[in-house]
């Protein structure tokens, strides 16, 4: 009887929203998007979690986060024990309560979500993570006995911080080298600071280094040094995690007009380089008025936002078919919707036009309808005949995809690829066709998401441990 | 962080700069270059290798004051570090020996062949070298380009030193005495390679070009540095730097280098957008 009555209260609990910068204040700064939750919220939602005897959440999370234990802790006003447990398998908990695609993962399989909504499983990691942060009290496991062993990370992205932390903590000694100059990867040139900020990734950076993560910034692999050179110094297994950053332009006419930027460009220098800091830093950005970002994934819903906050007067989003079939998460359209983006859907670019000096001005597009399912199950864009139109332009972010990058691969003799240029592996392993070398992230799956890098990075760790301790 | 080992004014905006950086030192070849970044604020600018020694631990850079970055690298004194040196970055310059090769440099694009030139005189070639500048003042390399090539001619626009005129004209002399030439590298200004392309190319001899596109990550990632060559658009940071001169859309990276003049000139970067010009 007392049971009953316990369950039904907690199912009065709605979900917590977490408060927002309102959206017209929003377009005119940096500053992250969603607030966070208060303590008091964070117990309520916290308490919503029935903490099921067979929760389905673990396994929906690729870094197997034991969800109702992090709950439970927050419930029970325990934060400090909450941040514990998520670093437990987590080593970016504060990234992830923010990026990850929780609706897709564990909160899609929270048996709260088949009646109303399920638990706000990320925007609770997000809490405990920032509360830690925020108290300044970050507390370090034991550190493991050495084992003697030395790993080579390549690309300190997401996989690459994952693995060199479950490493570290084996005992390993791990290098981690960063072709750029400040370790994260697309957390730190792609994702724009009103969705992460970087202080954020630094403070989980800085985690990885206390646990002794050793990070070479400036590393380019395949120039300063190739994959056999890293044997060759003593290193018992290299992983190799440096994405898909290569960007895919369209092949148009007018594509290297000036003014036309790949979302890659358009981010790295703003968000990177700081160019909306400009003139303060010295990186430049072109603030253009009439924006065209090309593209409906996450990146074109960060490129586009950017566009906006860079004093846009009109941004758009161009995407050849619907809001349907948009590969964005939900929330972030649903962002770029309240802060005035113009979606021109079923619409494609076909020709950019120069103002007559080498400038685009204009861009030719051609609208389309859906046809027949493609290989991605997705209804594939078919134009529709004498539809062209010319929408006036001043820049153009190009967001349709990256690709495989080339210079490892290409400098890895033995290291075979697939017909896009992807590593090729086995199974979930993240074995490359090289001994002692495994590969996991963007380079082997294309462009995916932070979480699924990271779950790559996690169980490739395990397999290097198995590989390198004979078990 | 990478310290300053040695600086020297070689005209009066063009800075040499030693810098400590071991491992580039070691790995690096003719025609690869790296991405400084001065301090946190600074932008990343890409600049050639000009020399190295693997024994001190030591690459040599070139640059000139062209905007803000650059002029603040230029008031650094030696001991202070340079925040972050990114490399080798691109492709080494394909050296083989070929018989009697011409490299030619204009302003700071002389720093850029020296490398070139050393190596091919390395690998066996005669080396016929043309180097030039607007006025005298503002020749630099002219010592170390006599030590690796053969035969060097000096070039000045305005008469004050050496051959009276442009560097193409000293080709086409070349060319029309009848000199054996296997290859042409053309390293200068982008009106000056243009130039040069179109001189050799009913000669069909080959020439190789080195691009300096604006880049930003310069490891094929952005896309900031793509130029045409053959009509097919490339990334001069890892497609690159050097290309088939005869191919390549020289209006249109001309186009591309003016890019940010207006944000330059925000930045009191007016002397940048000439930075294609010697």
């Amino acid at each position: 009887m007392e049971t009953e009555i316990k369950k039904e209260k907690k199912e009065k609990i709605p979900r917590q929203k977490m408060p927002e910068q309102n959206p017209g204040v929003r377009i005119t700064n940096f500053e992250e998007v969603p607030l966070g939750y208060s303590a008091e919220t964070a117990i309520l939602e916290a308490k919503r979690c029935i903490q099921c005897k067979k929760p389905g959440c673990i396994a929906g999370c690729p870094v197997e986060v034991r969800i109702p234990e992090f709950i439970q802790a927050i419930a029970d006003g325990n934060f400090i024990e909450a941040a514990h447990i998520l670093k437990e398998t987590n080593s970016l908990p504060a990234v992830c309560g923010r990026v990850c695609p929780q609706e897709e993962q564990c909160e899609q399989v929270c048996i709260l979500g088949k009646k109303g909504d399920p638990v706000a499983v990320g925007r609770l990691e997000r809490f405990a993570a920032d509360y830690e942060r925020a108290t300044g009290e970050i507390s370090l496991p034991e550190p493991s006995a050495p084992n003697g062993k030395k790993i080579a990370v390549v690309g300190a992205g997401p996989s690459g911080l994952t693995i060199a932390g479950d490493l570290v903590k084996l005992g390993y000694e791990v290098t981690v080298f960063e072709g750029l100059h400040k370790a994260g990867g697309v957390l730190v040139y792609g994702i724009p600071e009103f969705r992460l900020p970087k202080a954020i990734v630094e403070a989980e950076v800085d985690y990885l280094q206390k646990l002794g993560v050793k990070i070479e910034t400036n590393a380019v692999i395949g120039r300063i040094a190739t994959i056999d050179e890293l044997f060759a110094e003593g290193y018992d297994a290299v992983y190799i995690a440096v994405g898909a950053g290569a960007p895919v332009f369209m092949d148009i006419p007018g594509e290297n007009l000036m003014g036309i930027y790949s979302a890659n460009e358009y981010l790295t220098r703003s968000n990177l380089m700081k160019a909306y800091l400009f003139p303060e830093y010295d990186t430049p950005i072109i603030r253009g008025q009439n924006v065209a970002v090309i593209g409906g994934g996450n990146v074109a819903m960060d490129s586009v936002r950017t566009a906006l906050r860079l004093g846009a007067d009109n941004a758009y989003i161009v995407y050849r078919r619907t809001e349907v079939e948009m590969p964005a998460r939900k929330e972030e359209v649903h962002h770029a919707q309240e802060e005035g983006v113009q979606f021109k859907l079923l619409t494609n670019p076909v020709e950019y036009i120069s103002d007559g000096s080498g400038w685009v001005k204009g861009m030719k597009c051609i609208r389309m309808e859906l046809g027949e399912p493609d290989a991605s199950g997705r209804r594939s864009p078919v134009p529709i005949k004498d539809s062209e139109f010319v929408i006036d332009v001043d820049t153009v972010v190009v967001a349709v995809g990256t690709m495989a990058n080339p210079i490892v691969p290409a400098t890895t003799p033995g290291l075979e690829t697939n017909r896009r240029g992807y590593i090729i592996t086995k199974g979930e392993s993240g074995e490359t066709t090289r001994q002692g070398v495994y590969a996991g992230g963007d380079i082997v799956t294309g462009a995916a998401t932070v979480i699924l890098a990271m779950g790559a990075g996690k169980k490739a760790a395990r397999a290097i441990h198995a590989y390198l301790s004979g078990e | 962080m990478n310290k300053i080992t040695e600086k020297v004014a070689l005209s009066e905006n063009v800075v040499k700069m030693v810098l400590e950086a071991p491992a580039i030192a070691r790995k690096r070849k003719a025609g690869q270059f790296v991405v400084l970044i001065a301090n946190e604020k600074g932008e990343r600018i890409p600049l050639t290798i000009v020399d190295s020694d693997p024994k001190k631990g030591t690459i040599t850079v070139i640059f000139q004051i062209v905007g803000k970055t650059t002029a603040v690298m230029a008031k650094m004194k030696v001991g202070d570090s340079i925040r972050d040196v990114q490399g080798p970055l691109g492709n080494p310059t394909d050296v083989h020996k070929v018989g009697q090769v011409v490299c030619i440099g204009g302003g700071v694009g002389v720093g850029v062949v020296y490398p070139l030139a050393a190596a091919l005189k390395q690998a066996g070639n005669q080396v016929i070298s043309i180097i030039g500048a607007r006025t005298k003042e503002l020749l630099i390399l002219e010592e170390e380009m006599k030590q690796v090539s053969d035969r060097l001619i000096v070039t000045t626009d305005d008469g004050s030193y050496g051959f009276h005129g442009f560097v193409s004209t000293v080709l086409q002399n070349l060319i029309d005495q009848g000199e054996k030439i296997a290859e042409v590298f053309a390293i200068g200004p982008v009106p000056m390679m243009k130039v040069i392309a179109n001189l050799t190319r009913p000669y069909g001899i080959k020439t190789v070009v080195s691009l300096n596109p604006i880049m930003v990550d310069a490891t094929g990632m952005c896309g900031a540095c793509r130029v045409s060559v053959d009509g097919k658009t490339k990334f001069t940071c890892v497609d690159g730097p050097e290309f088939d001169g005869h191919q390549v859309d020289f209006d249109l990276l001309t186009s591309r280098l003016r890019m940010y003049c207006d944000q330059e000139s925000i930045a009191y970067e007016k002397h940048r957008c000439g930075w294609n010009g010697n």
